[in-house]
């Protein structure tokens, strides 16, 4: 299962003026697995994420991607070598309807060689794209304005702006907050789909019951360092986890 | 002859951190940038001459009305014309640009171009300073320099305002969040920067004469001395301005006047080609928008 | 009960179409669509050809009103992909000065020296600014602002290209047709050549640049580049009318770098329409001529530009040519209320 490490992150740190947002946190992801990341908020999750896509320059530490150093890397070179990511607030194009939203990320160099030469026209692959993500093609979804759409639709067309790019590890950040139940039920076999077709998948959740049935491996972090690295069910049970949640005694 | 060096280019250094700081402070506060600011230089200058000419006011009360006045139309220019388009950067940057290109283009029609108008030394006379004369109105701006820059640090950090300009400065919608209004305080920003711009105009008006071309040489001192320091950031300023104002001054004794406009234009290149964001610049283009 | 109306807007019903086709049902509809793109093209291409009736000096206002409307269209492509440029006459002042450059120190004819000067231009331009495009969109105006102010200084101080003074008595354009025909092939080219390009799907990731460029990036594409490349394409339209127009004054000065040259632009832009391309083209052809019919107010017409600036940007936002659009596709009723 994890011959290969796809992602390798080694001592990562960031700082923001007085907060240590992120603190020299290690972990790797093999190629294939769908690894978790959890931890109450302003544990530096998503402050991670940026680091790892290149949004923002670590302090400290390195970043290795299929063996490549990518960090410091620009976002746009690290999505070209086969890294999406989503945003925890979502940003579609709002002015465009749905399916010219993916547009974009089918325009990007990275499409152009992978589907090579004539890819057929743009707009059908994004409808189809919209479909797979559960835009119903039927009642003319995907040709609705984005900012007429609501929460739940957003959150998937910025996967399908991830799976538009055809990458090799796919980075979702909070992507089930402010979804319905029954729209993460129905988005969950989407990811283990991809995930069983090769995909390698890091989810940083907050519901952590959906998250742990899928997950392989789960992270844990707390004020900017890593406290838990091991299946579901040990971090489930890890002392420094459920402190970090739900609190520690008080003294006396 | 080094002594004269010394303390003419420092003069012209005061000269050009008076003039920049108001835009500045602006732009750093607020993000607004301040097209205006030229035009409202000159403004001050015209209304100072106006109030002493035909109100008949003494020099010391003209002075801060017209830097109160000055200061109110930056509040006013906020509320009616940039409230309405902010956010928009393409609206709001074309707004202040017409607005100053409209004033000072209005100032040329009008046939505010004759040498009558002056605005007087503060007191006449000079002084001997390692063997250089140097008059009274270049040390009074040398003074006034230094006051506003301990004034500002003073106001910066121990007066509520001025807490609240570094707040959303650093993070608007933390400060947003903790009952600072941004756009009280924008508004204050520019009134702010509209009041510096008059007191650098009746410091250093009275040096020459008020010509309409200064309008617009004095937003380019601005802009430059902001873009080569870091325009977010007063010591920045500071330091750009002794940088520039040494090599402006040097520059105009070795080589013609009109060299000294070219010493910007090299800067700017030059800051542009190397670290844009400029020598004390906290650009972070990314990482403050994720 | 009073009865209460109000009102509703409705498209005509008319268009119908799936990208390039249209579903037309009669003749009527064709000539409904066809007839605002196809007649002021006929009216440009026609009205040089009335010289004879209108007089050489409205022949003059074209040539200058096409200039304009280039520099607005210019203006208008980087405002699509959200950079905003103060000093439109950099570049018609690059163009101005190379191809002059060109003609007088190497004697150059001007089929060559134009083209040299569009390119030349526009690649010195897009050089400079390259730095610019990494920073926030403010810094773009910024730059662009003080660009054309120190070139003027350092011309009239280092005395190169003719300082103060200029170059003068350079190779005039072939023949009277050339000089009316060109600048207004030129305005169509670059009109319908923006506007497809727009409507295509690299215009697109120009507006996804302009309105969200985190998205943008995330999509792996380098918003750098394309920045780039819109300058370039932006510098070529300004540098041509540059060059084009140091053979017709046959003449280039420090006035080429002079502030009309970027604020008439923006106006007409703005007035016009941000965006669309035809608005900047409408908009040029409003203001010029009024400009020219209002010559003898001199610099006051300055400030009636920035006036109408202003006004359009704080209340009319839109621009001519949409709300044009708007009441051409739609039509208002009252209905009642109530």
């Amino acid at each position: 299962m994890v011959d290969q490490i796809i992602l390798k992150v080694e001592g990562v740190s960031k700082r923001f003026g007085g907060l240590l947002a992120v603190d020299k946190v290690s972990f790797h992801a093999g190629k294939g697995e769908l690894l978790g990341i959890i931890g109450p908020n302003g544990s530096g999750k998503t402050t991670l994420v940026n680091l790892i896509t290149g949004f923002v320059r670590p302090d400290s530490g390195k970043v290795f991607f299929r063996g490549l150093d990518i960090t410091g890397k620009k976002p746009y070179h690290i999505a070209e070598l086969g890294m999406a990511r989503t945003f925890q607030m979502v940003k579609p194009f709002y002015q465009l309807p749905a399916f010219k939203n993916l547009i974009i990320p089918l325009y990007s160099p990275r499409v152009k060689k992978l589907r090579g030469g004539k890819y057929g026209e743009r707009d059908d692959v994004a409808i189809d794209l919209l479909e797979e993500v559960g835009f119903e093609r039927d009642s003319f979804v995907p040709y609705k304005v984005a900012s007429s759409l609501p929460h739940g639709y957003l959150k998937r067309l910025e996967l399908a702006r991830c799976l538009a790019l055809r990458s090799e590890l796919l980075i979702l950040d909070e992507l089930f907050s402010g979804m319905s139940m029954s729209e993460v039920a129905s988005t969950i076999p989407i990811i283990e789909r991809l995930n069983g077709e090769g995909l390698t998948v890091i989810m940083i959740e907050h519901r952590l019951r959906e998250l742990f049935r899928v997950a392989d491996r789960v992270i844990a972090l707390n004020f900017g360092s890593k406290i838990a690295d091991g299946s579901a069910h040990e971090v489930m049970e890890s002392k420094a986890v459920k402190a970090a949640y739900l609190g520690t005694e008080a003294e006396g | 002859m080094i002594s004269s060096i010394l303390i003419y280019g420092l003069v012209n250094s005061v000269v050009l951190a008076l003039i920049a700081i108001g835009f500045s402070l602006t732009f750093g506060i607020s993000g607004v940038a301040n097209f205006a600011y030229g035009a409202l230089y000159l403004l001050s200058g015209y209304l100072t001459w106006m109030l002493l000419k035909y109100a008949g006011l003494p020099l010391v009360l003209a002075v801060p009305i017209a830097i109160a006045i000055v200061g109110l139309l930056g509040f006013v220019i906020y509320w009616i014309i940039l409230l309405r388009v902010r956010g928009i950067v393409l609206s709001e940057v074309i707004a202040t640009f017409a607005l100053g290109v409209g004033m000072l283009e209005f100032f040329r029609w009008k046939g505010f171009v004759t040498y009558e108008f002056t605005l007087p030394y503060f007191k006449k006379g000079m002084l001997l300073i390692g063997g250089v004369p140097v008059d009274y109105q270049r040390l009074f701006i040398i003074g006034i320099g230094l006051a506003l820059v301990l004034f500002l640090y003073f106001f910066t950090h121990h007066t509520r305002i001025g807490w609240s300009f570094r707040g959303i400065a650093q993070n608007q919608r933390t400060a947003i969040s903790l009952g600072i209004e941004p756009d009280w305080t924008a508004a204050l920003s520019l009134a702010f920067g509209s009041a510096m711009a008059a007191v650098a105009a009746i410091s250093i008006l009275p040096l020459g004469i008020i010509s309409i071309n200064m309008g617009y040489d004095v937003l380019l001192i601005a802009v430059a001395v902001g873009i080569v320091g870091g325009l977010e950031s007063v010591p920045g300023i500071l330091v750009a301005s002794l940088i520039l104002g040494y090599c402006q001054f040097i520059t105009s004794m070795y080589l013609s006047a009109e060299w000294m406009m070219v010493v910007y234009l090299a800067a700017i290149v030059l800051v542009l080609a190397i670290k844009p964001s400029g020598l004390f610049g906290k650009f972070k283009e990314l990482e403050e928008r994720v | 009960m009073a009865v209460r109306y109000r009102k509703e807007r409705l498209d005509r019903g008319i268009k119908a179409r799936c990208e390039d086709m249209f579903a037309l049902s009669s003749y009527r509809e064709m000539l409904y669509l066809l007839l605002p793109r196809v007649l002021p093209v006929v009216a440009l291409l026609t009205f040089p050809l009335l010289k004879g009736v209108v007089g050489l000096y409205w022949e003059k206002v074209l040539v200058i009103t096409c200039a304009i409307a280039l520099l607005a269209l210019s203006w208008d492509l980087m405002a699509s992909v959200g950079l905003v440029s103060l000093g439109q006459a950099v570049f018609f002042g690059a163009g101005a000065y190379l191809t002059g450059f060109l003609n007088n120190s190497l004697g150059w004819p001007c089929f060559l020296t134009i083209p040299c000067g569009t390119v030349g231009g526009a690649l010195f331009c897009t050089f400079l600014l390259l730095p610019v495009l990494r920073l926030r969109g403010v810094y773009f105006a910024i730059v662009t602002l003080t660009l054309p102010l120190l070139f003027a200084r350092f011309i009239e101080a280092s005395k190169i290209l003719g300082g103060n003074e200029g170059l003068s008595a350079l190779s005039p354009l072939p023949n009277l047709w050339f000089e009316l025909y060109v600048p207004v092939l030129a305005v169509l080219v670059c009109l319908f050549g923006f506007r497809r390009l727009i409507n295509e799907d690299y215009g697109l990731v120009l507006q996804g640049i302009r309105d969200n460029d985190l998205a943008v990036m995330s999509g792996a594409i380098n918003i750098y580049k394309f920045k780039a490349q819109a300058v370039f394409v932006a510098g070529l339209a300004g540098a041509f009318v540059g060059a084009f127009m140091t053979h017709y004054y046959r003449f280039v000065g420090m006035p080429a770098f002079a502030l009309d040259y970027s604020i008439l632009p923006l106006t007409c832009a703005v007035l016009g329409g941000v965006g669309t391309f035809a608005g900047p083209t409408l908009g040029a052809f409003i203001l010029v001529p009024l400009s020219e019919a209002l010559r003898t107010f001199g610099t006051l017409r300055v400030v009636f530009y920035s006036a109408i600036l202003i006004i359009c940007v704080v209340g009319l936002p839109e621009g001519i040519f949409h709300y044009i659009q708007r009441k051409y596709h739609q039509f208002e009723r009252l209905i009642e209320v109530g």
